[in-house]
């Protein structure tokens, strides 16, 4: 007990040494410039983009280097029109198509002219005309290669098990997780007569949001499921499922819910059908709010280290960066693992039989 | 950022925090009484844990 103790205090101790020391830089000069920096730095990175650059540096002439790759950049402005991200120079300049002009403004493309002006109203939103965008953007380019990822794996997995029933090579890591996302999700959610149609809806979401959260943890920078546009997908693909493979049990127990007063069933007919819309709600907003918040949070720590600037803080900092991490990772996995277990669950109220006890 | 929206969510905090909490604390209790049983009390506990963390960020979000 005492050796808790004292460990906490040492603990303080070194906290409260680095609170110090962190309030004393603060009067540097140059300071608040490196906290903005991170800033932006953070919120640029949770923005979707229209190259897949890796990182950027300053040379010494003071010219802004970027490491990566362009990519198309799709728009529907008065006909198709289709060009490299390169002419954007990282927002850098205005690219002129067939004498249309656009220009990038917070990572998004808005059409100006060839100055490249953008004209801010008062809540500082640009009233430029935004073409409609169907470019392959760094989150659509990363779900196209999951996408390819995934195929390719799990062909290869498949057609292994044409020659013999003992997996080989990816199978050997693979065929557990598999077998538990069937034995302990779907079958006793669904039901064991009804599961196997939605196994291949459940293996794909649950590997498909744990592959791209875990390559949101890679130095590639990618962070696909802390867009809610993504979320929204994949959560509206479950709520279709749910509906339209929904019995006639399902939809009674919402419009007519069996075995309470009839003035009871006026009431919570629109507060079920309230709830169905709910659930697949809740479904984008967790995952698109823990994936957000956990890198909001493991960037912010990583950046502390060179606020720090002293061996104390921004060792600590990055211990606190490492163990985060770790924890990151069994968010990854936590997410997609709720994502299916909760689809798993609403695919089950849809096709439930009906039973006597209600 | 004003200061009743910090207030919000630092009560959102609390809020979630606590039955959160709850939740594994019971299913401690539950899985001590009754370890056989481990495994279905895991899973009821992340279902509940999940459904009040999606009303904790929406509400966050609102704050």
């Amino acid at each position: 007990m005492q050796n808790i103790i004292s460990r906490k205090t040492i603990c303080l101790l070194f906290l409260m040494v680095t609170t110090f020391s962190f309030a004393k830089e603060e009067k540097h000069e140059g300071e608040g410039d490196i906290k903005t920096e991170i800033k932006e730095y953070i919120n640029h990175h949770l923005l979707d983009s229209h190259d897949f650059s890796l990182y950027s540096y300053t040379t010494d002439s003071g010219e802004h280097k970027y490491v990566g790759f362009p990519l198309p950049v799709i728009l529907w402005d008065n006909g198709l029109k289709v060009f490299s991200s390169s002419k954007f120079h990282h927002g850098e300049s205005v690219a002129e198509v067939n004498g249309d002009y656009y220009t990038l403004y917070h990572n998004k493309i808005y059409k100006t002219d060839a100055q490249g002006s953008i004209d801010l109203d008062d809540h500082h939103h640009p009233t430029n005309t935004k073409p409609l965008d169907f470019s392959v953007t760094k989150n659509v380019f990363t779900i196209f290669l999951v996408g390819l990822l995934m195929f390719v794996m799990f062909s290869r997995m498949a057609k292994k098990y044409k020659t013999g029933s003992l997996p080989r090579g990816m199978g050997r890591f693979l065929e557990p997780i598999i077998l538990y996302i069937r034995d302990d999700i779907a079958v006793p959610n669904i039901g064991v007569k009804k599961y196997k149609r939605y196994m291949p809806y459940l293996l794909t979401v649950f590997f498909f949001i744990w592959i791209i959260n875990l390559l949101g943890l890679t130095p590639l920078g990618v962070n696909v499921t802390n867009n809610i546009a993504v979320t929204l997908a994949l959560a509206l693909i479950t709520y279709f499922l749910t509906t339209f493979t929904a019995n006639k049990n399902y939809w009674g127990h919402i419009f007519w819910m069996p075995g309470v007063p009839t003035p009871m069933k006026i009431i919570l007919a629109p507060i079920e059908l309230l709830g169905t819309i709910i659930k697949p709600f809740s479904l984008m907003i967790r995952l698109y709010a823990n994936i957000t918040a956990g890198h909001i949070v493991l960037m912010s720590i990583i950046g502390l280290m060179f606020i720090f600037k002293n061996w104390l803080g921004s060792s600590l900092s990055f211990g606190l960066a490492f163990a985060l991490s770790l924890l990151e990772l069994l968010v990854a996995a936590l997410q997609a693992y709720i994502f299916t277990m909760l689809s798993a669950l609403y695919f089950g109220m849809a096709v439930e039989e009906h039973h006597d006890e209600h | 950022m004003t200061i009743p929206n910090i207030v919000g969510a630092g009560l959102i905090v609390i809020g979630a925090g606590l039955g959160i909490g709850r939740i594994g604390g019971q299913a401690m209790d539950a899985i001590a009484r009754q370890p056989e049983a481990s495994g279905k009390i895991q899973t009821a506990m992340l279902i509940a844990a999940a459904l009040i963390e999606g009303i904790g960020f929406a509400a966050l979000f609102a704050a």
